[in-house]
């Protein structure tokens, strides 16, 4: 195994853990850079959104994965950043101004949301976070003078200094954003102010007596968020270009929370790993449900089972791959299987596989074992 | 100048007098040690000095500061740091970023400093560093540098503990039983590690113990509690004689 030797404190939590680290990241970035000559439109579509669901994943995993408090209202987050974006867009602001403005104005919602956080634990938090998503949802509903209510909102092309970004424009300005976020959210977690996110998270008691302002960390921590969020609203807002209240639904909230349960709680990788995996499910899902027939035509043939056998099963195959809900229950147990069987989520299963061609041929299985994890809730 | 007092310090719990007017003074330098039977208020009163609850009566100075009505976590602030009976360790992270968060209290730099990782943040990075590897030197914790709390076994954590509440840099140390779960080799070193903090750094040490061989082995003076009220006060052995003590204790 590759021991990486440190004789100076300064560079005791660096940004690559190895020079092989710096490598993928290049060819990595390099890659994302190349994208647009290399892929089809709608690839790098998808491409966009990826970048804009790990903007979210990050902003969860700094509250639920290193604060420890629940949210399943970030869609709430979302439509704030994406309608302030809208509203200034309508009013002349250049985009270089709103784009932070919708962070700073979304983290201003987040501290206040932060509030009633004092006091709520768990599954209480979780619905008084719920609440308020569904608050947001009623009020841009209902508000039509700014919102135009149901309705919704158009978005005309945003522009960078003065030039109408494209669809490669726009795509470079999300890659741009998403660096900077992650950079941004390493940062935090290698600071003091990470550390005493992670005091919050693990025990409360002692984080108050280590002298840690338990109440400042928390709605910090739902400001960070939330600000975050905020960004990747107006970014979500440019790539529909309309906007209106049901894209902001509890479903895009659990959509959210899947992220970093997927992608695993504990590292911002996780964040990315869940994005991708909440993206490309749904034109996966597609694909299985185009072939799913046709496979079932192929193996009863192959048996040679008789015409009424066939089109029975022909018949039962497309009930089921038309079946309303089939996407959702689909999900449903991709999470239950990820709860019990790899609580640490993709990034846990990736850093399991980097550990096995580290050890080999050493490795057992053994040795990754998951560890046991408790909710934080049921201990209190 | 006065170091620590507790002047007719009470808490009641609904009908429950856990802690019953008690007052003590604690001199600067020395290691001051609370006994007592079980349910006899000694952690209750460690709650209180260290503001997890709030005393419904009396008073707590601190270096000739009333900090009875402060926050917990101005409290760490004053340079009052403690352990817990039942570890309360950050058990996912490291020993390392276990006592970093110790050094909490002198970190200067704000949030917005911290994202951008700006010089300052990262010149205290070195310095928080530097002070949490000389307490893991003086606690030879280097080996588990980077071993997750929740992988230890329970004696180290102990030890861990001890190593966090120096990393706040403390004048008054407060240590909940410092002993228990430990074996009889450990608690060894647990007395000598007390005697070393207390004389090499020169920090005041307050605790509550059970032992009562590493109690004489390092208190200056001892204060007994039996349900909530004082029973006596002085060095270990006039404790330990004192009539109403061994009878809280036997029984008789």
């Amino acid at each position: 195994m590759a021991h990486h030797v440190r004789t100076d404190y300064g560079d005791s939590d660096p940004l690559f853990p190895s020079k092989a680290a710096v490598f993928w990241y290049a060819v990595l970035i390099a890659g994302l850079i190349a994208a647009p000559y290399l892929l089809e439109s709608y690839y790098l579509s998808q491409l966009v959104f990826i970048m804009i669901y790990a903007i979210v994943g990050v902003a969860l995993n700094i509250l639920s994965g290193q604060a420890g408090q629940v949210s399943i209202g970030h869609a709430a987050f979302l439509a704030i950043g994406a309608y302030f974006t809208a509203v200034a867009q309508k009013y002349g602001l250049p985009l270089v101004l709103y784009l932070p403005l919708a962070g700073v104005f979304t983290g201003i919602a987040g501290y206040l949301v932060g509030l009633p956080a004092l006091r709520l634990h768990g599954i209480y938090l979780a619905i008084a976070t719920l609440a308020f998503a569904f608050i947001v949802e009623e009020i841009i509903a209902r508000w039509e003078s700014v919102t135009n209510g149901n309705e919704g909102l158009m978005l005309p092309p945003p522009s960078l200094f003065g030039l109408k970004l494209g669809t490669e424009g726009f795509y470079y300005l999300c890659l741009l954003v998403t660096v900077l976020v992650v950079l941004a959210a390493i940062n935090i977690i290698r600071s003091s102010t990470g550390r005493s996110f992670m005091a919050l998270r693990d025990s409360e008691t002692a984080a108050r007596s280590m002298g840690i302002d338990t109440a400042r960390y928390k709605t910090t921590a739902f400001a960070l968020s939330a600000g975050i969020t905020g960004i990747a609203g107006a970014l979500y807002a440019h790539k529909m270009s309309f906007i209106s209240p049901e894209m902001f639904s509890l479903s895009v909230s659990i959509d959210f929370v899947m992220i970093i349960i997927i992608g695993g709680l504990v590292s911002l990788r996780g964040a990315v790993f869940g994005a991708i995996f909440m993206i490309m499910a749904d034109p996966l899902l597609i694909i299985l449900k185009d072939q799913l027939p046709l496979w079932a035509d192929m193996v009863t043939h192959g048996l040679y089972l008789p015409d009424s056998v066939n089109q029975a099963v022909q018949a039962g195959v497309s009930r089921v791959v038309n079946a309303p809900g089939l996407k959702s229950l689909i999900f449903g147990i991709i999470i239950i299987v990820f709860i019990i069987y790899e609580p640490l989520g993709l990034d846990g299963r990736w850093q399991r596989v980097k550990a096995y061609f580290k050890q080999f041929p050493l490795a057992r299985q053994r040795s990754a074992r998951p560890p046991r994890m408790f909710l934080k809730s049921e201990r209190r | 100048m006065t170091f620590f007092d507790v002047k007719n310090l009470t808490v009641k719990f609904g009908g429950l007098t856990a802690v019953d007017n008690v007052s003590f003074g604690i001199n600067e330098g020395e290691v001051f040690t609370i006994i007592g039977p079980n349910g006899a208020g000694k952690t209750t009163l460690f709650n209180l000095i260290s503001r997890l609850y709030t005393p419904s009566a009396g008073q707590i100075i601190f270096r000739d500061e009333d900090v009875t009505r402060l926050s917990a976590q101005q409290i760490a602030g004053r340079g009052i740091a403690r352990t817990f009976q039942n570890i309360e360790l950050f058990e996912s992270a490291s020993t390392l970023q276990n006592l970093l968060v110790g050094r909490h209290r002198h970190s200067t730099t704000r949030t917005w400093q911290d994202i951008l990782r700006t010089r300052k943040v990262r010149e205290e990075e070195v310095a928080h560093r530097r002070a949490a590897e000389e307490v893991m030197d003086v606690l030879r914790l280097q080996r588990y540098r980077d071993t997750t709390i929740g992988n230890l076994p329970y004696g180290v954590r102990k030890v861990i503990e001890v190593a966090r509440a120096l990393c706040v840099g403390p004048t008054l140390l407060l240590l909940d039983e410092p002993s228990s779960g430990l074996n009889v080799e450990e608690t060894n070193a647990m007395a000598e590690w007390i005697l070393e903090i207390n004389r090499r750094l020169r920090v005041t040490v307050l605790m509550v113990e059970h032992d009562m061989s590493l109690v004489s082995r390092v208190s200056d003076r001892v204060l007994a509690l039996n349900y909530g009220k004082m029973m006596a006060l002085g060095t270990a052995a006039e404790v330990q004689g004192h009539p109403d003590v061994i009878a809280a204790y036997l029984g008789a």
